[in-house]
């Protein structure tokens, strides 16, 4: 016993951790995500499943390729990638070409995440950057969308699935509307019902709120998502929709139309929600909520497209680190607090 | 998640697991007599004592063997009745080198305690107090070691109301305050009534977290009828034990960035400190020992031990029958404790407890850890007790912007808790980043 071990460790205390890990975290988002992609599987058919397929390997290559490129260690094993590509599929119309898909996904990696740098300097949420350069280089494909539970979703593949790269989509069918178009060009209201559990055309994972909300309970229930986020752009858009339906309610729709419809549960519990792209305080999180709620409230209002949440997301994206650089945590014995 | 805002508590702040049933049931238990005792004459923050023996002297146990030098300084006494064998250089936990006192204990000797000049409680006025204080060597036993007289002197034009007597004890693994409290109750009463003679504070206030309740219990059933004297249970949370933290969850108060408890007209001592000051003043003794937690899973005879001043590491992990692959060993708790790189150091009036790992736990938990780019998960500003931005602060410490870190971020108020870097699923050492930034701070300015 008279021989202690001779050499010891030093470390800087804490000597202990709390055991979560990013891996920890960013693969529990993936595990959220999971009933969304099935239920999208489900009302969509093979083509979806192909869909996310490909955006998720895509996603996981291009990140792959790119860090072995540059010399690094592949980073492909923080899962941070897998939910990148996951969530990018479920922004994306269910029967876009596939090989649009896979274009998107090396763009939402390259230049999205690791241009900027990689894991933690993403200014934007790189799943809406691959969407938004989509949404940019082709806009009839990215607004062509299948009907919901086709009765041979399973059986064979929409033509475009498959299209040649670089050549016109053929489509079987005419587009069908989303409730937003129909909303905004049409004046016609979907029921709530069918917007609560996703029976609706749309992209690939917007459509059902239930399983979108479950899962970011989920998250928030494990301290992995700040629930302020979508809470702030919820009541944002419910308040101002709700103004607006009073003013007049047969131009305007009913604030429970306005949250259920369209990206906006995906946008505000997935997207926005995006840790390195949102700011740090919890302040700062209910603002970086307002915004993108009146954002949105703005463009489905008054903008061209039926829908905005993609391109409000992206901007509060863009006003984040100035948000936290604005609003700092008032330290312990300064201000109106000391003494 | 949702920060519960509980009376009796402050905001922000952790729950590491508390590991403290292996030893909160074991009395304190006397500490055998190393062969050799090394007592540093810089045992606490201020001035290094001045020594008063020369190599060869004998010396009985309790005998003063170093003077204070001016008032930010405290007496050292003999740990035990022997032989000054050397006035040399000893290795410390800072790395440094420490001008200290090598001891030889008389083997057979009866080490009885020399008795002093006592201190009546009734009849000595303040600054008796606080001279005797000074004369018993005592410092903050809870691990900061400033000398307690320093604290007991309100700076002009301060009044102090409220004694705090802060037997929180927050870090993991440490009873070393919980058995006082049940063990030493008179002892802590008697050292309050010096404490509010001292300082003129109307009411005493024990502070206790709740997983001490019985030691609540005891303390207020020994309460005596005439002291002013409540006590009161806080729901666990570290770093409660934090001077500025136990002051807002009872009083709150917030002492303000870069204030001292006096801003606020309190004052926190330590209840072990409290319970020595009782024990010690009414025979004039000084402090020779300290009560110590040995524990963690490298230790097999973990426990609650009163050990003689300058006992080595190494001996006191040698009788606990240390395992052969231990692996880290601090001085503390796992929060805040102090790395041990060399176990010829000895234990001193500051060191509250022993605790060591094995591989089997520094290899899975904290050994391999990878360190990611931060997420901006924003976990460390939600666990920051002071509210400052973690995050931001380890971006601007990787780009040496110590200046703007210290100046705009407050910095210097950073105590080292431990809670951010507890928390950061990165595994960044923002601790680490901010110990370093701290002493860069400190070097600019002195520079300047």
């Amino acid at each position: 016993m008279s021989e202690l071990k001779k050499s010891l460790e030093i470390a800087s205390s804490p000597h202990i951790t709390s055991g979560d890990s990013v891996e920890v975290i960013m693969r529990n988002v993936v595990i959220a995500l999971l009933p969304v992609c099935a239920f999208a599987v489900y009302t969509f058919g093979t083509a979806v499943a192909l869909v996310l397929a490909i955006a998720t390997l895509s996603c996981m290559a291009t990140e792959h390729f790119l860090c072995k490129a540059s010399g690094k260690r592949s980073t492909i094993g923080d899962w941070s990638v897998a939910i990148t590509g996951l969530l990018y599929g479920l922004t994306l119309p269910p029967d876009l070409p596939l090989w649009m898909v896979a274009i998107g996904g090396v763009f939402a990696v390259a230049v999205g995440k690791f241009l900027f740098g990689g894991l933690g300097s993403n200014a934007f949420n790189p799943a809406l950057v691959g969407r938004a350069f989509l949404q940019a280089a082709f806009p009839q494909a990215m607004t062509h969308w299948a009907e919901p539970l086709g009765d041979s979703r399973f059986a064979e593949l929409p033509t475009s699935t498959l299209a040649l790269p670089f050549a016109q989509p053929a489509y079987d069918a005419v587009t069908a509307a989303t409730p937003l178009a129909e909303m905004k060009f049409d004046g016609i209201q979907a029921a709530n019902r069918e917007l609560l559990f996703g029976l609706t055309s749309g992209s690939v994972g917007e459509t059902c709120a239930v399983l979108i909300l479950l899962g970011g309970i989920y998250l928030v229930i494990r301290n992995m998502m700040n629930w302020r986020i979508p809470v702030s752009i919820f009541t944002t858009v419910a308040m101002i929709s709700w103004m607006f339906m009073l003013y007049d309610p047969v131009a305007y729709p009913t604030p429970a139309f306005m949250l259920f419809s369209g990206g906006l549960m995906l946008g505000a519990v997935f997207m926005a929600t995006d840790m390195v792209a949102s700011p740090i305080t919890n302040a700062g999180c209910w603002l970086y909520g307002f915004l993108i709620g009146s954002l949105v409230v703005v463009i489905r209002y008054w903008g061209g497209m039926p829908e905005g949440v993609m391109y409000a997301i992206l901007l509060a994206n863009a006003v984040s680190p100035h948000i936290d650089r604005l609003i700092q945590p008032r330290v312990f014995g300064t201000g109106k607090g000391a003494g | 998640m949702l920060d519960m805002v509980r009376k009796d508590s402050f905001r922000h702040g952790v729950h590491p697991p508390e590991h403290k049933d292996d030893t909160s049931h074991l009395a304190i238990r006397r500490f055998p007599f190393a062969p050799v005792l090394i007592v540093p004459l810089s045992q606490h923050l201020g001035k290094p004592a001045i020594p008063v023996v020369r190599e060869g002297e004998e010396v009985s146990r309790g005998q003063t063997i170093a003077e204070p030098d001016g008032f930010v300084s405290v007496a050292m006494h003999a740990p035990a009745s022997g032989v000054v064998k050397r006035i040399t250089l000893a290795p410390s936990i800072s790395g440094s080198m420490v001008p200290s006192v090598y001891l030889q204990p008389h083997p057979a000797a009866s080490q009885e305690v020399d008795d002093g000049e006592p201190c009546d409680v009734e009849s000595a006025t303040a600054d008796e107090i606080i001279t005797a204080i000074q004369r018993a060597g005592i410092v903050g036993l809870g691990g900061a070691a400033f000398p307690t007289h320093v604290k007991l002197k309100a700076p002009e034009g301060k009044k102090l109301d409220t004694l705090i007597i802060n037997g929180v004890e927050c870090e993991p693994y440490l009873t070393t305050d919980h058995r006082v409290m049940l063990e030493q109750t008179a002892d802590i009463f008697t050292g309050i009534r010096y404490l509010l003679r001292a300082t003129g504070a109307k009411e005493a206030i024990i502070a206790v977290e709740s997983n001490k309740q019985d030691a609540a219990k005891k303390l207020r059933e020994n309460c005596p009828d005439d002291m002013p004297v409540s006590v009161r249970v806080c729901p666990v949370k570290y770093p409660q034990g934090a001077e500025k933290l136990v002051i807002k969850s009872l009083l709150g108060r917030e002492i303000p960035s870069g204030g001292l408890p006096a801003d606020v007209s309190a004052i926190c001592v330590n209840v072990a400190t409290t319970a020595e000051i009782g024990r010690l003043l009414p025979k004039g003794r000084g402090i020779q020992e300290r009560v110590i937690t040995i524990a963690g899973p490298g230790v097999q005879r973990k426990g609650n031990y009163r050990i003689p001043i300058g006992t080595t590491v190494r001996f006191a992990l040698e009788e606990t029958c240390a395992a052969n692959n231990i692996s880290r060993v601090f001085l503390g708790g796992p929060m805040m404790g102090a790395a041990v790189s060399n176990l010829d150091i000895p234990i001193t009036k500051g060191t509250s407890g022993i605790t060591a790992l094995t591989t089997v736990e520094t290899g899975e938990a904290t050994g391999q850890q990878e360190v990611y780019p931060c997420i901006h998960c924003a976990r460390c500003v939600e666990s920051c007790p002071l509210f400052l931005n973690p995050s931001h602060l380890g971006l601007l410490a990787k780009n040496e912007e110590y200046t703007e870190m210290a100046e705009q971020f407050h910095l210097m108020d950073c105590f080292e808790c431990g809670a951010c870097s507890y928390v950061c699923p990165s595994h960044i050492p923002l601790v680490q980043y901010f110990r370093l930034a701290k002493k860069m701070v400190r070097k600019l300015s002195e520079a300047t």
